[in-house]
């Protein structure tokens, strides 16, 4: 058999053939090395290498849509793509249509995995979540205290909620140890009295970073926990196993801070609204029963004049003492911030009553309020209180009382 | 009065302050509720006074207070 003679041409055209056509879809595993990237054209060209060989790799920009990491040498990856020969040099290289870190398929099946398991066992069923305290006094922490992630929290906090209590339960977040670290954390967080919530957090990173928080040690340990958990890892696109599992998830530290406590301010300004809502429908329903008991106390001076006295007595003293109380046992402290309430309690006091020309006579010995001429002889002192000051007088003459309830006109 | 918690003592003045405005009441019912009103008021504006800031370390079991300084402790 005669062996044909080829061109170089003819010979590559053959190998890019053979190649291109065995090599069509390629997943390699290797380490970057010399990665350059052609800043004009944006195409990215670097060598995948093991401990004996290399190959050169063309990553053009057309392809590089949805990469989610930096390539950088040194870096271990996965690549997909297919191998293609460039004729004119004979030379050889992958094109690439992806890279991803290497190990990340496997963690995402584990996380996929694990994420399953749990579901079917309810450790994320909405009936285990527990409601967060509106005020909890104080807030347990579990993170690294190298990041930035304390420094949010409190900034957050510090904002909105300036006299916060804070118990920081180090652990490290990264690594193989992290979580037993976690979960240590969490069951002497749980330990502490008056811990009322518990935050989990972690700043950004990869998949792997945030792996502690996607194991059944870390998952068992907040549904475990006694006090409820936010679970605060990462960015707001990253999930987390403990998101799911935990009573609320925070997209971010900051967030996490943010709903731990409520905004000061905003609940100070509610309280004060209602106050002066409080007031203002006292004020009126005040009046309302005032008018009422006038006129009852007006039709009875037609009828029975010395219902009068007793109607007076009940309402007016009674009425008065409950007042003074309330405006006593009022807390002077607020009074400071709502400017004008003493002003306006004052104005719901029912001595205004006085001011229509009615007034309370009182025996001065004892201060017993007067409903019948019989309680006083003449020569006695008495007491009379008006609107404005008080007269004391003394008896000259009484007169019994003709018109009876037994008898009254008509 | 002490037992019940912040937000059941807002729920509860607010719910008082409805009753109020909605009026019907005689003068005895209405100052009774006024009076607990101002008084839970009180507690709230109390409650959120309660906590004094404090940021602290649990290491080894032990509570303590973080470092010094503006911020955080860093490690």
């Amino acid at each position: 058999m005669e062996i044909p003679i080829l061109s170089v041409s003819e010979l590559n055209r053959k190998i890019k053939s053979l190649l291109e056509f065995e090599f069509e879809l390629i997943y390699v595993e290797g380490e970057i090395s010399n990665y350059h990237h052609h800043q004009s054209s944006g195409h990215v060209y670097f060598d995948l290498k093991d401990e004996r060989s290399k190959i050169k790799c063309a990553f053009f920009r057309s392809q590089q849509q949805g990469m989610d990491f930096k390539l950088e040498d040194g870096q271990k990856v996965l690549v997909v793509g297919s191998i293609s020969v460039y004729e004119p040099r004979g030379e050889y290289q992958i094109l690439v249509m992806s890279v991803s870190p290497k190990g990340i398929g496997a963690l995402l099946i584990a996380f996929e995995q694990l994420k399953k398991t749990l579901e079917a066992e309810g450790l994320f069923r909405v009936e285990h979540k527990r409601k967060l305290p509106f005020l909890p006094g104080r807030i347990g922490v579990v993170t690294s205290l190298g990041g930035a992630v304390i420094h949010d929290i409190t900034m957050t906090l510090d904002r909105r909620f300036p006299n916060y209590r804070l118990l920081i339960r180090p652990a490290s977040v990264q690594g193989d140890d992290a979580k037993f670290e976690i979960c240590q954390a969490i069951d002497e967080l749980n330990k502490v009295e008056d811990v009322e919530v518990i935050i989990l957090a972690r700043g950004g990173g990869s998949l792997e970073d945030l792996w502690p928080f996607n194991t059944e040690e870390v998952a068992r340990a907040i549904y475990n926990s006694r006090i409820p958990v936010i679970s605060a890892i990462g960015h707001e696109v990253d999930y987390s196993i403990s998101d799911f599992v935990a009573d609320l998830r925070a997209p971010t530290p900051s967030a996490a801070a943010e709903i731990v406590l409520p905004n000061k301010s905003e609940i100070e300004s509610q309280i004060q609204h209602l106050i002066s809502r409080l007031i203002n429908a006292m004020k009126l329903n005040e009046s309302v029963s005032r008018k009422h008991l006038e006129s009852i106390i007006n039709r009875s001076l037609l009828r029975r004049p010395q219902l009068l006295t007793t109607d007076m007595k009940m309402g007016i003293d009674l009425l008065n003492d409950r007042l003074n109380d309330a405006i006593k046992k009022y807390d002077l402290n607020y009074r400071e911030k709502c400017m004008d309430l003493g002003s306006r309690l004052k104005n719901l006091n029912p001595r205004e009553v006085l001011s229509r020309g009615y007034s309370i006579a009182r025996r001065l010995k004892d201060g017993k309020i007067l409903i019948d001429s019989s309680e006083v002889n003449p020569g006695d002192s008495i007491n009379i209180t008006l609107y404005r000051g008080d007269i004391v007088c003394e008896v000259s003459k009484k007169e019994q009382i003709t018109r009876g309830t037994d008898h009254g006109r008509d | 009065m002490e037992e019940i918690k912040f937000e059941e003592a807002l729920s509860r003045l607010e719910t008082i302050v409805n009753d109020l405005e909605k009026g019907g009441l005689t003068l005895e019912e209405s100052l009774k509720k006024f009076e607990e009103g101002i008084k839970l008021s009180d507690y709230c504006v109390k409650k959120l006074e309660e906590v004094e800031k404090k940021i602290e370390i649990l290491s080894n079991g032990e509570i303590k207070p973080a470092a010094q300084g503006e911020g955080p402790p860093v490690s």
